[in-house]
């Protein structure tokens, strides 16, 4: 039987059409952003500069794709239409007249779902990773740079020490399945995400001392809840079968925390001895201030700025980290429609067939393209002040 | 000066102690092993044989013991053949001694590699070499694109220049490089046919049209990130008194970024170029993969995909060590570019 084709005009307007929910969800958030932005602080400065404009638009564009994934996108991301293998762009499927936009792959999977789908992968991991390595990197770097000495010394150590793993070497040891048999993973997982709790537990126990209404309250709040998504995560045991995680998910998930926490850790230690020397924090100590309300709300609050920027640029870097782990097939299940994975996929197969590698780099370099203009334009704001 | 690096140097080895004995005791779990033992015996072995073919090659000895023996601290004992009990070669490809030596990393013997069936130094050094060869082609291409760039947008700060070419490098450092490499080979080989979209003759001998595009590929991610740096230390320099002066003074523009400027404005970038080797690293294995370039990153991956013990451990040694030598060359070396910098 032939397969029917639509023109290339017909192609981008289905295209532009099946984004319709991002489209308008855009259109509401950016409106709303545009008329309040005087009083948005930070965010509201990034719409300035063109640069800021288009890098929360690119931003936005791939959230709302990763939040309104199934509505988007024709096809299921694993379902295999025979007939369409290696169809072209614009192949429309014999039974239920839906098009693939942008052709099948070898396993006759659509594309463009493939694209939208794998969004969604890319958006929990690289922010939920570079959220740990945040709290992993501050947790360390801050006492680190405050205290120096021999705290310095031996952290600084450990985080050089990682980084002069190269990464891929990193994950070649740290992503087998094999190492998914060895309680490895999960010893890592149960030491990073002890983190936040720590954190958190920190956080309020040193502003709130002397008030215990508000402190039971807050501490309360954190152990509970930490500890319900710590019990899911990392002993996938949670008692509402809310909270899961895949092993090799978590397994990926601990090395990409892994991997970039020291980089964390070393910009929150270089900040923190140069804002120990300000007059605000010797006023803090004359105050009688212990060290670590001192640590966590003089020094970090004033080393926010770089930090954002910083976390920025790291979720761009963790995308690409995660697309890397695709592209040698670690960790991620073979059919999974992350970028990584397709584009290695494609990769093999691009003497006889282009346009199945097309759509996700594009995917993936647009999203760290935009958050790597997010994160300029807030450095040019933040330099600003 | 000279304690410095010696404690420098002291703490690399310290480093690379720490950092081997990570890698020997990952690649030494329990699942990694019987990986090994099935991919070196026949199809269809039972887990006793399994078993006993790990225990014959003297993969059950003491953890500790084994790792002394790759360092060469400890004498590496033969195996006993078990048909006559004599003592025999580990691995005949290898050409293991059959009494028991001192021949460890120290003593200059990296082992021997079990997927390619010989000795790893033989493996790695012309991997070494033809990886040497990519890297001498991506760092001709990458530093002289990346520094003029960064000067040409730094030199005047806020004009047209300096935003195009910033979001140019903004984009270079958004595309990694698998994803630069599927872009040019679909440009490049597939659409205009210009070049060839695999490396593998690149071996027998180097040509315009089969090396280009893994070196283009792999200079593009590097490129936007010393720009940026290049372009950062250009603004700054171009904001110093002293060019000030010049300006003043009545020299042009173009003799004040050249002589007064460029100067002061290149120390930073040597140090970022010195740093970039890591990152480098990381693009050789995807480059080499992607290309099917016979150099030292498709020997990594190779040896992690068999689960290679001994090759696996060398090329890790290589690479750490690549990455703290470079790390020391670029303290010492911005010493010594910047007077104002004393090395403590």
């Amino acid at each position: 039987m032939q397969t029917e084709y639509i023109n290339a005009f017909d192609i981008v307007v289905g295209v532009l059409w099946r984004f319709w929910p991002v489209w308008i969800g855009l259109i509401l958030v950016m409106g709303v952003s545009f008329a309040y932005k005087k009083r948005l602080g930070l965010y509201g400065q990034l719409f300035d500069s063109g640069v800021g404009i288009a890098g929360v638009f690119i931003c936005l564009f791939w959230l709302f794709t990763a939040i309104f994934a199934s509505t988007i996108s024709p096809f299921d991301p694993l379902a295999q239409v025979s007939i369409m293998k290696d169809a072209l762009p614009g192949a429309v499927e014999p039974t239920s007249k839906l098009i693939y936009y942008f052709g099948g792959d070898k396993l006759a999977r659509d594309v463009f779902s493939r694209m939208v789908y794998g969004s969604q992968i890319v958006l929990i991991i690289a922010p939920a990773a570079t959220g740990f390595a945040l709290m992993v990197g501050i947790t360390l770097g801050l006492p680190a740079g405050y205290y120096g000495g021999r705290i310095d010394t031996l952290l600084s150590f450990l985080a050089n020490l990682v980084l002069a793993f190269p990464v891929i070497l990193l994950f070649y040891l740290l992503v087998t399945p094999g190492i998914m048999d060895t309680p490895i993973p999960y010893a890592m997982a149960g030491l990073f995400f002890l983190f936040p709790i720590i954190f958190f537990s920190v956080l309020f126990w040193t502003r709130f001392k002397n008030r215990p209404d508000r402190l039971y309250i807050l501490l309360g709040i954190t152990l509970v809840l930490g500890g319900w998504i710590y019990v899911g995560l990392v002993f996938d045991r949670d008692p509402l079968h809310i909270v899961h995680i895949d092993p090799n998910q978590l397994n990926i998930f601990v090395a990409v925390v892994f991997a970039s926490s020291p980089g964390v850790f070393r910009i929150v230690r270089g900040l923190t001895m140069d804002i120990k020397t300000r007059d605000y924090v010797a006023a803090a100590q004359t105050r009688g201030e212990s060290p670590w309300y001192i640590m966590l709300w003089e020094i970090l609050p004033n080393a926010r700025g770089p930090l954002i920027v910083d976390a920025c640029l790291r979720i761009g870097y963790t995308t690409i980290l995660l697309g890397t782990l695709g592209y040698f097939g670690l960790g991620l299940a073979p059919e999974s429609p992350d970028w990584g994975t397709a584009i290695k996929d494609a990769s093999r197969l691009l003497r006889s067939f282009i346009h199945p590698a097309l759509p996700p780099t594009i995917a993936l370099m647009s999203f760290v393209l935009g958050l790597n203009l997010l994160a300029d334009s807030l450095r040019e704001q933040s330099m600003k002040d | 000066m000279l304690s410095f690096i010696a404690r420098r140097l002291g703490t690399m080895a310290l480093t690379m102690l720490c950092l081997t004995l990570i890698v020997f005791f990952l690649i030494n779990l329990g699942p990694n092993l019987k990986k090994l033992a099935i991919s070196q015996t026949e199809m269809h072995t039972s887990a006793e044989q399994l078993e006993n073919w790990l225990v014959e090659h003297g993969y059950r000895q003491n953890f500790f013991v084994r790792y002394g023996q790759w360092l060469g601290v400890l004498p590496k004992q033969p195996i006993t053949d078990p048909a006559t009990g004599k003592p025999a070669q580990r691995f005949s490809f290898c050409n293991d001694p059959v009494v028991p030596t001192f021949s460890g990393v120290l003593e200059g013997d990296f082992g021997c590699s079990t997927k390619f069936k010989t000795t790893v130094a033989s493996k790695l050094f012309p991997a070494l070499g033809a990886t040497g060869l990519l890297m001498f082609w991506v760092l001709a291409v990458m530093v002289p694109i990346s520094l003029l760039i960064g000067i040409l947008a730094g030199m005047r700060e806020g004009s047209r220049t300096d935003r195009t070419l910033s979001v140019a490098s903004i984009a270079s450092t958004a595309t990694p490089e698998y994803v630069s490499g599927v872009i040019f080979t679909v440009i490049f080989a597939s659409w205009l046919g210009w070049l060839n979209g695999s490396a593998a003759s690149a071996s027998q001998g180097l040509t315009f049209y089969n090396f280009t595009l893994p070196v283009m590929t792999l200079a593009i991610y590097g490129i936007g990130y010393i720009a940026r740096m290049t372009r950062a230390s250009m603004v700054e320099v171009m904001t110093q008194q002293y060019i000030r002066t010049a300006r003043l003074k009545g020299l042009s523009f173009g003799s004040v970024v050249v002589k007064h400027a460029l100067r002061n404005a290149l120390i930073a970038p040597f140090t970022v170029i010195m740093l970039q080797f890591p990152w480098l690293l990381t693009g050789v294995v995807i480059v080499e993969v992607m290309f099917r370039y016979q150099g030292f990153g498709y020997t990594l991956v190779e040896a992690a995909g068999n689960n290679d013990i001994d090759l696996l451990l060398g090329c890790s040694l290589v690479s750490v060590f690549i990455v703290l030598i470079t790390q020391l060359i670029s303290d010492v070396g911005y010493a010594f570019l910047n007077p104002r910098i004393r090395v403590q």
